[in-house]
């Protein structure tokens, strides 16, 4: 029976959106505990599927056992598996948080947020989890669909910056999609395992390149490595601050996974780096990005939208670090997706917490928040202490391992931005903690009635157990690259790099 | 020399930040006061302890977590740090008091939160005090940076927020900008971060990069103050003053001091730097300062900053002592942690106690107030003699081996420069003394019907006075550990 649980982490999030939609008809407050039991067993089960990779090695998972290169096949080591743990712990834990936030939201229709909601987990997951580059697209699809349609249900512009969203992010599916094809007409194959077994006897490389490229600039616009984030901050800010939580710390990450799956696993690393040439160039690109995300966010004068724009430079920490081409770049890059993904829950939850509160998240409306809801500020300023690479937390490791690979590279520039955009961290961080914590001005001698009402529990215990898992992991840190993301990393490079 | 795997050090660590949630629970003043006392003695006990292993020789490790390959999250006690923690360990309990009488008196709000982040403030020193490796020392002194800001910034107004900006700018902007990097590169280099006697860098590396790296560290490690990086000091003095008393005179600034000494003499190595020849470039460097800064002293009228001076000056007397890599002079470096701390503290606990007095903070309005408050008046000027280095007091000893440092090291010039500064420091403390007690009356700015600030405010300047010419006469304590740790050093 174990050996089904691959299938479980898809079917069961799958199959309970159905049952959730259903169950919006005979009572709505049924929605949220269909939801919640579909996500606890698709955590649980990418927890067991984890345990086995680690002791019993890579898992190949044929759904109703087709053989490939024509059934359905997973194919799952470490990189995908702690990635499914990733998107599950995300989609819990807010979940959990935002069940009175999307009460709220989407009071009429909690049943369609549910669904959509699980649809997203579903694509995800199956994005994460599969082995064959065109199921990849459907699941990409399925994920983006229901994510427009999460982002856009929210109020004022969230129509219009998740349509904006929704044309830019289907141009980088159909370029995936294009690349696919390239790569199929030149293999005959659309399963990764098989394609990387074909591509090396293949001489003729120009259609090879072009799908590379195509396939590259598609998962470029939908992870925002800049100039193509455009479509990020305004679908964020505008969106429904439930499914914020929810989209800002998983899409990009995953598409940037989805990145190094293909790179390290379907092209592989000799044709990436060594015959394509444009690794040096495309850590300049991320140079570029880091620090146009960190200028952006400095001008920015609402919560919501700094922390979107710094999005889009640590998108910049990650391309950079992988295409360094080193084991210690791309140690930090994996690392990176984790702790991003973490941290950026953590933030756009207290970001939650506080628009629930103070109903706005312009800077100015956050004066005396530091009084008011001092739990949240203090998972507020872990979330902004990782994001800076304060240590313990744990965005501090994996920028360790992002500067050591770009000075072994030797691509100084690449350090210097990870420093400069490190050093606005503080600045963007310390300019909202200022105002929470000294203004209004006059207001902090002995007992100015403020009255203390902090954001709910069920809010608040979510938020706080995220802050905590920030230092967790950084004390875990090497516990995960040693038992995760070095075997993730030297199964695709043989340790030849 | 045995290591000795403990948990002590761990527990010392962590006793401080353990109380938090019970100051934050505790609805009444005192039973959260009398827990900060439990964890400061509580704290000094466990630390006081380990002196005898220490002093037969041992080493005390534990190791919390392995972070990268070849660095672990580990502690280790050896006798130079725990010289540094004996010192904040036992002026914490006497701060704790005084902030009792300070805070209270001045009738300061938030009182709660000021004695948690004080608690983490200790831990993180202790935490740096024991770090086994410059990444150990990195994370406290991460801790450290930030669990001090919101205590810089008690008073929550426009000035607070632009030192606290000054603060962060400076402190954080070192240490992610300038040691994070260096810190990396060294790793690199040299495969390890582990502090070690003889420096883990030798014959890895040019004088280039190895100048590159110091100045790197020796910088970007601002909390000691080193000019052009100093300027965080004087802007913190808007704290309260039992913050500035501890925090900035002894626990924060030493932690630098302690961070670059340990980076001069346990990561580069005296081997290296004197081959090198960089000996005389850092010299330079802590001379610039010593002298700079007490130029700068004479011209403050408002005590604290004076006082903020005078210690941008004395820690670089500590810098002096390792970048002589003689025997006496790193002894005198490390002894000056120690003397100076006690003296430097008396200074800042009777600059707080004229200020709940007497509510003045500038100099130029302090004549004559020696009649009103004699005894606060005595226990300054004590500390004033053990600053400039005066027998009868504990500072007279750390720079007699400083001096005796500078001819052995044959830095003649730097000698010149400690008799130099002795002569400065004596001329921007005693006229302050000379004014409280010999002053014609009509000079007399205040009200005069001041007493001496109350009992909590006045033990602990007396206390640490007192202490400071005990210092002179029985220097035993520390003086034996300061020649362990320099042994340690110089034998490998």
């Amino acid at each position: 029976m174990t050996s089904q649980i691959p299938a479980l982490i898809i079917v069961v999030p799958l199959l309970a959106a159905l049952v959730v939609s259903l169950a919006a008809w005979i009572r709505q407050s049924l929605c949220f505990a269909a939801a919640l039991c579909a996500v606890l067993a698709a955590w649980i089960s990418a927890i067991l599927v984890m345990g086995r990779v680690i002791n019993q090695g890579v898992i190949t998972y044929r759904m109703a056992g087709w053989a490939p290169p024509w059934g359905i096949s997973w194919h799952i080591d470490h990189l995908n598996a702690v990635v499914l743990i990733l998107i599950a712990t995300v989609a819990l834990i807010n979940l959990i948080a935002t069940r009175s936030t999307a009460a709220r939201e989407f009071e009429d229709r909690p049943g369609v947020f549910y669904a959509l909601y699980l649809l997203f987990v579903t694509g995800l997951m199956g994005i994460v989890i599969t082995g064959d580059i065109f199921n990849l697209y459907v699941l990409l699809e399925i994920a983006s669909l229901s994510g427009y349609v999460l982002l856009g249900m929210g109020s004022g512009r969230a129509a219009v910056s998740s349509l904006s969203y929704l044309f830019i992010g289907t141009i980088g599916a159909s370029l995936y999609l294009f690349g696919a094809g390239y790569l199929y007409i030149a293999t005959g194959s659309l399963n990764m395992a098989d394609i990387a077994a074909i591509l090396p006897t293949i001489e003729q490389t120009g259609p090879i390149q072009a799908s590379f490229i195509l396939c590259l600039i598609g998962l470029f616009m939908k992870m925002a490595f800049f100039p193509l984030h455009t479509w990020l901050p305004n679908a964020y800010t505008h969106a429904p601050n439930s499914s914020a939580s929810l989209i800002a710390p998983l899409t990009t990450k995953v598409m940037i996974y989805v990145m190094i799956r293909i790179i390290l696993f379907v092209y592989q690393p000799d044709f990436a780096f060594a015959q394509m040439g444009i690794d040096r160039f495309i850590v300049w690109l991320a140079v570029i990005a880091i620090l146009a995300g960190s200028l952006l966010a400095w001008k920015q004068e609402r919560l919501k939208r700094m922390l979107a724009y710094i999005i889009v430079s640590e998108v910049g920490y990650m391309v950079g670090g992988f295409w360094l081409g080193n084991t210690a770049g791309m140690t930090g890059a994996v690392l990176h997706i984790l702790n991003d993904a973490m941290m950026t829950l953590c933030l756009f939850l207290a970001a939650g917490a506080l628009i629930s509160r103070v109903q706005a998240d312009a800077f100015g409306a956050l004066q005396g928040v530091f009084t008011k809801m001092p739990f949240s500020m203090i998972a507020f300023v872990a979330g902004a202490r990782s994001i800076i690479g304060v240590p313990p937390t744990c965005g501090f490791f994996s920028k360790w391992y992002l500067i050591s690979g770009g000075m072994e590279a030797g691509h100084y520039a690449f350090v210097a931005a990870l420093i400069i955009s490190s050093l606005v961290n503080v600045l963007l961080f310390f300019r909202v903690i200022e105002i929470g914590y000294f203004e209004p001005f006059d207001s902090h001698h002995p007992e100015n009635g403020q009255t203390t009402r902090e954001a709910p529990l069920d809010m608040l215990v979510p938020l706080l157990v995220t802050a905590g898992l920030l230092i967790v992991m950084g004390f875990y840190a090497n516990t995960l690259v040693t038992w995760i993301v070095k075997p993730a990393i030297s199964a695709a490079t043989m340790g030849g790099l | 020399m045995i290591a000795v795997v403990s948990a002590k050090p761990l527990i010392a660590v962590l006793v401080s930040l353990a109380v938090i949630p019970v100051l934050i629970s505790a609805r009444k003043p005192n039973v959260r006061e009398i827990w900060t006392f439990a964890a400061a003695l509580i704290k000094f006990g466990i630390i006081a302890s380990m002196v005898p292993a220490i002093l037969a020789g041992h080493t005390l490790e534990f190791t919390i977590a392995p972070l990268f390959a070849g660095i672990a999250f580990k502690l280790k006690v050896d006798a130079f740090g725990l010289l540094f923690a004996l010192v904040a360990s036992f002026l914490w309990i006497v701060t704790s008091a005084y902030s009792i009488g300070y805070m209270r008196g001045l009738d300061e709000h938030s009182q709660t939160r000021y004695y948690c982040f004080f608690a983490a403030a200790l831990s993180a020193t202790i935490g740096v005090a024991f770090s086994a490796n410059l990444l150990t020392l990195y994370i406290f002194y991460e801790i450290l940076s930030l669990s001090t800001y919101p205590l810089v910034t008690h008073h929550q107004d426009r000035e607070a927020r632009s030192s606290g900006r000054k603060y962060l700018l400076y402190i954080m902007g070192g240490s992610i900008g300038l040691v994070l990097p260096a810190m990396i590169a060294i790793y690199l280099i040299a495969g390890s971060l582990d502090f070690a006697a003889g420096g883990i860098l030798a014959g890895s590396i040019g004088a280039l990069p190895a100048a590159a790296l110091l100045l790197m560290l020796v910088f970007g490690f601002s909390k000691a103050g080193i000019m052009p990086v100093h300027a965080w000091l004087p802007a913190a003095m808007v704290a309260p003053t039992p913050v500035s008393a501890l925090l900035h005179a002894v626990a924060v600034v030493k932690v630098g001091a302690f961070s670059v000494f340990r980076v001069i003499t346990e990561i580069f190595g005296p081997g290296m730097l004197l081959n090198f020849g960089f000996d005389t470039l850092l010299c330079i460097i802590a001379a610039v300062t010593i002298l700079g800064s007490s130029l700068i002293a004479l011209s403050q009228d408002n005590l604290k900053r004076r006082l903020a001076f005078s210690t941008i000056g004395q820690l670089s007397y500590i810098i002096l002592g390792a970048a002589l890599l003689t025997q006496s002079g790193m002894a005198g470096g490390m002894l000056h942690i120690a003397m100076h701390a006690f003296g430097k503290i008396t200074l800042f606990f009777c600059a707080g106690a004229i200020m709940v007095a007497a509510g003045v903070k500038n100099i130029s309005e302090m004549k004559g107030l020696g009649r009103q408050m004699p005894v606060t008046m005595a226990a300054f000027f004590i500390g004033a003699l053990s600053v400039i280095g005066l027998p009868p007091c504990g500072g007279f000893i750390s720079k007699w081996y400083l001096a005796i440092g500078t001819i052995e090291a044959g830095q003649f010039l730097m000698l010149a420069v400690l008799l130099a500064s002795s002569l400065l420091n004596a001329a921007y403390f005693l006229p302050i003394v000379y004014r409280a007690f010999f002053c014609s009356p009509d000079e007399v700015t205040f009200e005069p019907r001041i007493k001496e600030a109350p009992g909590w405010c006045l033990a602990p300047p007396v206390a640490t006075a007192a202490i400071s010419v005990i210092l002179f006469f029985y220097p035993q304590p520390f003086f034996n550990l300061s020649q362990l740790a320099v042994s340690r050093i110089l034998g490998g």
